[in-house]
């Protein structure tokens, strides 16, 4: 893996050459994340959020284990506990609310991250692993951090706990047994906030293990860049250390300014005041909604509001439960496919004129809608606006990316990223004129030889 | 960029220190000191929390004990030995020769001036946290006729200070004061 | 190719689905269905805006006001714990509203909290010791619905950041109470349920809570301040903010010292960055 030129680590005192011939860790690191790793020089600051994404991993992980040491999960004291933790445990307050608002920035970083990747679609050969990886953390991020909403037993805990669990009462003839395996009971009680409580504590480790992997992958061929042109030569990267440990050491005094806001001035603004409510099964708030960052999954999963039937015969094939839940999975899902639905040469949305306009036209105000709705009451005309968001969410990824990246053509491409950056690239530095057609981009993987003028950037 | 650093190695002072390095150098201690501070929280909460602190007194109604009898009180989560000491016993425990004691203490020194009689105590073993045996009625009060640890074999005497065993202190008197005549006000 | 094809046969039909099985009978319903019933509630309702002035806590410099405090706990000792509870506040937590030590022992003694007969085992009541926790004025929620005809007193423990609005919410409960336009209310067909009261500021406008506050000098203020309702519901939503999150306060002063030291340290970590960076510029030409 990596680069011919990527500097080699080279132990100097006689305990670092120790440690390197038995456990070869310091090595590890400095072909992870330190001089060994040549990254393209042009990365702009959309590449931070993966190391800002995994330093919220490890606040989750550290306050988190902290928290459970004041915690108990049994619904008759779960709701004290916090309550203790909040006013008598020295600092607990401040741990509590970090640990509630790093959820929220985790899911920022990342969604920011997701958007990264799929403007400049990071998802494309060779980094489709990556991308397999990265949905794979989504989806048990999404899994650990509904149970830890589970977890202080109040109102939107205890419903939450119902209406997500109640999802799976939608498969058929085994949907209810299901729903009532994964509870324990019939209705959420202690079997359920134990084992969301054990669960929650497992899984960050287990996505711990998955961003490892996820890095793995990343070093095979190194990262991606905003002009998509695979690194050529030396001059194309810089070292990891020290270019980019500064520039993320900046952003993340940046991400932990707004941070600390968040949990010092607004605490409680990213989440709802009927989790101040203690549990009451037998009382359901007026306007149960997820915690935000499920908010446009939640607005596709309330979209579908009619029975799939044959018109006129009053035979109901699929209802609407059920082509919600399915709407709902499907729509994280097919980010597993997406490497293999966009078959554009070209990598960055910059060089392709028609998904850059479908991509900021079209996915994310529609991403924008479903946050909205899936936040609203479930009334019209929020039902009616989700329909139309949601519909556009699955033809954007399923219809219209495969035929754009069909009949799309891409804008000439640079040369090389050194030309991208400086304007210009000794090998070829001829004039600036001609460009480079995408047929062959398709070759320009690591390996092959790419033919034509160089173009400056735009 | 081989130029560029050409240029900044250039600005060497004598020492081999760059001249702007101080930068990094602050960012790096600013870093260090941040994350230092994170500790804070992270250790403190770990210490006994406020409601644990604050139910650090404990109120016992002493009247009702009667000579040679022992009570169990609890304070701090912890057992508290509240003996009522016969004649018999305040003498034997004056007897003893100060000196020859591992902890030495008068039973003066271990009582309330005015209330000789009425002693006092953690029922927790010095040597590993046992409770003693001696409080109950009927049980095993040792050699020295006052608290037998039945861990190790600490042999406490009637003023509750060790006399044999692994034991290396006597048995702790806590702070606490009359609160009237009946009351004792523990903590 | 089979990916893709079937992801556009995928695409479609979910879409389609949606489109015509569930947006074309929503939109046929939106726009030709019968219309939606007026709610009383949306006729009456009024969001209230709090007390004139605002809250000494208010904003990111606020400060507790611990005479307000003070008279509030008052309004909740002598008013509301009548029938609610406020379980996660502690009589020695009464210390952070300035009462000494002596007060605090004081106060605690002066209510009545259940106990066990030291002699006998059985339930008993004692004078309430600062450890203890506010009492609750019924044994259990069967007892706190059939004494308020079904509807539980809520705990106040957490009511300001249980609701939307917080104390201002709580003071506008307190302050919403009157009759309805009764103009308005014939024409909406409207009438207040029995065992309910009309409140504006409630969101269905009738609550089950009688008024609790209905005179002035209701309560006699140790500290001389007139005890005119609006002044009551101010002291008592204020006193509520603090059995919230008694670390507010302290918690926004610990955030400016946090947001400067990073300040300083994202200012720092820029320098740092750019001087690195320093020889990679892009030339300009």
């Amino acid at each position: 893996m990596s680069f011919a030129w990527a500097k080699h680590y080279e132990p100097k005192t006689p305990l670092t050459k120790w440690l390197d011939e038995k456990l070869p860790l310091p090595r590890l690191v400095y072909n992870a994340v330190g001089a060994g790793y040549p990254v393209p020089r042009n990365l702009n600051y959309m590449w931070n959020f993966g190391v800002l994404a995994g330093f919220f991993l490890v606040v989750q992980i550290v306050t988190g284990v902290v928290l459970a040491m004041h915690y108990a999960a049994n619904s008759q004291v779960a709701f004290a506990t916090v309550e203790h933790l909040m006013r008598d445990v020295n600092w607990g307050w401040a741990l509590r609310y970090a640990h509630a608002n790093g959820a929220s920035f985790f899911f920022i970083v990342v969604y920011l991250h997701i958007f990264r990747g799929l403007f400049y679609s990071s998802y494309k050969a060779p980094r489709e692993m990556i991308w397999l990886l990265g949905v794979v953390i989504f989806l048990l991020m999404m899994a650990t951090a509904f149970m830890g909403y589970v977890l202080p037993w109040g109102q939107m805990s205890y419903w939450g706990a119902q209406v997500i669990t109640g999802l799976f009462s939608a498969i058929p003839l085994v949907g209810e047994p299901i729903q009532h395996w994964i509870l324990g009971g019939f209705a959420p009680d202690n079997a359920a906030l134990n084992r969301f409580f054990s669960l929650h504590f497992l899984l960050p480790f287990v996505i711990a293990g998955v961003v490892i992997l996820h890095i793995w992958a990343l070093h095979i061929p190194g990262s991606s860049n905003p002009t998509g042109v695979e690194v050529k030569s030396e001059s194309d990267t810089v070292p990891f250390h020290p270019y980019y440990t500064a520039k993320d050491g900046f952003g993340l005094g940046v991400a932990l300014i707004f941070f600390a806001t968040m949990v010092f001035f607004l605490p409680n603004y990213l989440g709802h005041p009927d989790n101040y409510i203690e549990a009451n099964p037998l009382s359901t708030p007026a306007h149960i909604v997820p915690e935000w960052y499920f908010w446009p999954f939640y607005a596709i999963l309330r979209a579908f509001t009619g029975d799939l039937t044959i018109p006129f015969t009053g035979i109901t094939l699929i209802p609407a439960k059920l082509l919600g839940v399915i709407a709902m999975f499907g729509s994280i899902l097919l980010w597993f496919f997406l490497p293999w639905l966009d078959k554009s040469p070209v990598r960055s949305g910059h060089y392709r004129p028609l998904f850059n306009k479908f991509f900021w036209f079209g996915l994310i105000p529609t991403m924008a809608v479903l946050f909205y709705c899936g936040g609203a009451p479930a009334e019209e005309p929020y039902v009616m606006i989700s329909q139309v968001a949601t519909a556009y969410y699955f033809l954007h990824f399923l219809v219209i990316l495969p035929i754009v990246s069909q009949i799309e053509v891409p804008k000439p491409l640079p040369f090389s990223i050194t030309e991208a950056v400086l304007g210009t690239d000794k090998p070829g530095s001829t004039s600036g004129a001609g460009g480079i057609a995408p047929e062959t981009v398709v070759g320009d993987l690591p390996g092959s030889t790419p033919e034509g003028t160089p173009q400056p950037a735009e | 960029m081989a130029s560029d650093t050409a240029a900044i190695t250039a600005t060497d002072t004598e020492d081999g220190v760059r001249r702007r390095d101080w930068i990094h150098i602050a960012a790096l201690g600013t870093a260090g000191v941040g994350g230092a501070a994170l500790l804070i929280p992270l250790v403190s909460q770990m210490s006994a929390s406020a409601d644990v602190l604050a139910a650090s007194t404990t109120e016992v109604d002493v009247s009702g004990i009667a000579a040679g009898q022992a009570i169990k009180a609890v304070f701090r989560k912890q057992p508290l030995f509240v003996r009522r000491l016969t004649q018999t016993e305040i003498d034997e425990a004056n007897a003893v020769d100060i000196s020859s004691l591992r902890d030495p203490q008068t039973l003066a020194e271990r009582t309330k001036e005015g209330h000789q009689d009425l002693l006092v105590t953690m029922g927790v073993c010095t040597h590993l946290g046992c409770v003693p045996l001696g409080a109950g009625e009927g049980e095993n009060r040792g050699p020295f006729g006052g608290y037998f640890c039945p861990c190790h074999g600490s042999a406490y005497d009637t003023a509750a200070r060790i006399r044999q065993g692994p034991a290396p202190k006597n048995l702790v008197v806590p702070d606490y004061e009359f609160k009237s005549e009946s009351v004792i006000r523990v903590g | 190719m089979s990916i893709r094809l079937g992801g556009i046969i995928f695409g479609l039909a979910i879409a389609g689905i949606l489109v015509l099985w569930s947006l074309v009978p929503g939109v046929k319903n939106y726009a030709f269905g019968p219309p939606a019933e007026v709610q009383p509630a949306t006729v009456f309702y009024e969001h209230g805006e709090g007390p004139e002035g605002g809250y000494a806590f208010d904003g990111p410099l606020g400060r507790w006001d611990y005479a307000q405090l003070q008279r509030g706990y008052q309004v909740y000792k002598e008013v509301c714990s009548a029938c609610h509870s406020l379980k996660f506040v502690s009589f020695r937590n009464l210390a952070q509203l300035g009462y000494t030590e002596a007060e605090v022992d004081a106060e605690a003694a002066s209510w009545t909290v259940p106990g066990i007969d030291p002699q006998t085992g059985e339930t008993t009541t004692r004078p309430g010791e600062p450890t203890d926790h506010f009492p609750s004025p019924y044994p259990n929620a069967i007892a706190a619905a059939a004494a308020n005809n079904n509807a539980i007193p809520p705990d106040l423990s957490l009511i300001t950041k249980a609701r939307h609005g917080g104390a201002r919410y709580v003071y506008s409960i307190l302050t919403g109470y009157g009759e309805p336009d009764p103009a308005l209310a014939k024409k909406v067909g409207f009438e207040t349920p029995t065992g309910l009261y009309f409140n504006k500021h409630f969101p269905n406008v009738n609550i089950a809570m009688p008024p609790p506050l209905v005179l002035d000098g209701q309560v006699s203020y140790a500290d001389g301040t007139k005890a005119t309702i609006p002044q009551m519901a101010t002291d008592v939503s204020a006193f509520l903010t603090w059995t919230a999150e008694p670390s507010l306060v302290a918690r926004r002063q610990t955030g400016w010292f946090v947001i400067g030291f990073l300040l300083f340290a994202t200012a720092l970590a820029f320098l740092s960055y750019k001087q690195i960076w320093a020889g990679m510029k892009p030339k300009k030409k």
